[in-house]
């Protein structure tokens, strides 16, 4: 049983999606899903799993919808011979799953025609294979309210009668960003969640990094590629970035053995691939500067040069205050932590980061390197008040006890 | 997971049907329950009599005392109810969607709850 059930988790989205695409309906497509798998957890324990069990639960999903319309047909709720003019249409010769299947799949479920929230609700449990309850623990939501997103953003495809289809060459690049942000958006509220207890909810991160592998397998296109490694990167230091107790450890103070040098080693050659590709996508500028830092052995060795100059390179690529306020820090570790100040002072002027935690609490770092605790203290105070966050609240007043003097 | 489903009808529900409308109807929910186990979703399903058949039974003081019917003044009851396994809420969803008094009335889709063993703190 618990063998069907990672056949699950890996096939159900690919299988779905082709199932979509025989029967030409969510519902039913799913309806067919459950049936074939139903059918799998009768079968495979006396006859052994099939040497391909995407193709055979494609199969026994097509037979059992076909099968379901024959007994509707017969309850009279279908004419017989729309049943049977549906059965023929059924049947097409291109049965076998494709490829291409499950990447339609999340093209429609990140269509830009779709409610963002929906749009992540959709895609963790159509193609992913996450159940309402799951997505809704894993958002700290309410069950009926993803529920209902989900239900919305079906009714939204049907309406629009969005086409399952991978878009063409000319509208791809704005439709692969919509899929990238969805993927970008699910890992990191499994990384940095923005509330609750516990400050990482590594399964949010797994499930991305999956989507996004299959995403590449599928279509390696470069944006693809650096989003992989920017998300393998991060991800590589999740188990040195939560102390034992549960609070959060800075980068500087990691244990930089917990750290996953076989998904550094991955992530880094992904950065290389896509870096490759004019012009080169913000994903990728990322995951380098994720890069640099996995291979500084201890935070003194870090290549702060090479890290400013990515963040030049960033802010090109994709402009914002965020991304200035990162940069001033990595200039405060180049030149000094005055350097630093200045820059997220004049950024704080302008008002568009006043409410952004990280301003105040980089702002207060760079104050405590400078032996300047009064302002030290209030900025970090400042900080605790943006922030909902329990592990991040601890971690901050700890800074605060630790300016006493 | 289990999930009940609750038919919740109008007191016009069942008139604004014929009688060869009531017959299909009728035929429509028993196939519809058919469907439900051949699928490995059905566990139990019962129609109801109307909410005029009923008695509502309290016991105050230790005296019991009932009294006619649900709540007199709300115009919809419940009809009956399917108790199917699913695999998650939106399944469920789909499944009540397909109830053929969903069409009339309005399904209530409510999850289980386990009660934890009390003698375990």
């Amino acid at each position: 049983m618990t063998d069907l059930e990672a056949v699950w988790r890996a096939e159900s989205g690919r299988v779905l999606a082709t199932l979509i695409r025989l029967l030409g309906d969510f519902d039913r497509a799913e309806e067919a899903l459950h049936d074939a798998f139903l059918a799998a957890s009768e079968q495979w324990p006396k006859t052994g799993a099939p040497a391909n069990p995407r193709a055979w639960l494609v199969s026994a999903g097509r037979f059992k919808a076909i099968d379901r319309i024959r007994r509707r047909a017969r309850f009279g709720e279908i004419a017989r011979e729309i049943a049977a003019t549906e059965e023929e249409a059924w049947m097409p010769e291109d049965a076998e799953p494709i490829a291409d299947d499950a990447l339609r799949l999340i093209f429609t479920c990140c269509h830009p025609e779709i409610p963002a929230d929906a749009r992540i609700a959709l895609t963790l449990r159509e193609v992913a294979g996450l159940t309402t309850e799951e997505i809704a623990a894993a958002f700290l939501a309410r069950t009926p309210a993803i529920a209902q997103r989900i239900v919305r953003g079906k009714n939204r495809i049907r309406e629009l009668a969005l086409p399952y289809e991978v878009p063409g060459s000319e509208q791809l690049a704005e439709r692969l960003d919509a899929v990238l942000h969805v993927i970008y958006l699910i890992f990191n509220e499994g990384y940095s969640a923005s509330h609750g207890e516990a400050a990482i909810r590594g399964e949010l991160c797994a499930e991305a990094i999956r989507l996004c592998r299959q995403l590449v397998d599928l279509r390696p296109e470069p944006d693809a590629l650096g989003l992989l490694a920017l998300l393998l990167l991060q991800d590589a230091r999740r188990a040195a970035r939560v102390g034992p107790s549960g609070d959060i450890v800075l980068l500087a103070e990691q244990d930089r053995s917990l750290w996953d040098r076989a998904q550094i080693a991955e992530g880094t050659a992904l950065v290389r691939r896509a870096f490759a590709h004019q012009p080169v996508a913000a994903y990728t500028i990322e995951a380098a500067i994720a890069a640099v830092h996995c291979a500084a052995g201890s935070a003194n060795e870090t290549d702060w040069t090479e890290i400013a100059a990515l963040y030049d390179l960033l802010l090109r690529a994709d402009p914002s205050p965020v991304v200035e306020l990162n940069r001033a820090v990595a200039i405060a570790m180049r030149d000094g932590p005055e350097a630093g100040l200045r820059l997220i002072e004049a950024l704080l002027e302008r008002g568009e980061l006043g409410r952004f935690r990280y301003a105040h609490s980089a702002r207060a770092d760079l104050l405590r390197r400078l032996g300047r605790s009064a302002e030290a203290r209030a900025a970090y105070e400042a900080a605790l008040q943006f922030t909902e966050q329990e592990a991040e609240r601890r971690f901050i007043e700890g800074r605060i006890r630790g300016l006493a003097n | 997971m289990r999930y009940l489903c609750m038919v919740h009808m109008g007191p016009d529900t069942f008139s604004s049907l014929d009688e060869a409308g009531q017959r299909q109807l009728d035929r429509d929910s028993m196939a519809y329950d058919r469907e439900l186990e051949a699928a490995g979703h059905f566990i139990a399903a019962e129609a109801l009599q109307g909410p005029e058949s009923g008695v509502m039974v309290k016991v105050r003081n230790g005296e019991i005392s009932t009294t006619d019917g649900p709540f007199s003044e709300t115009k919809e009851y419940l009809g009956g109810f399917i108790l199917i396994e699913a695999r998650d809420m939106n399944e469920a969803i789909r499944i009540a969607a397909g109830i053929p008094l969903a069409k009339l009335g309005a399904i209530e889709v409510r999850p289980l709850y386990s009660i934890p063993d009390p003698e375990r703190p």
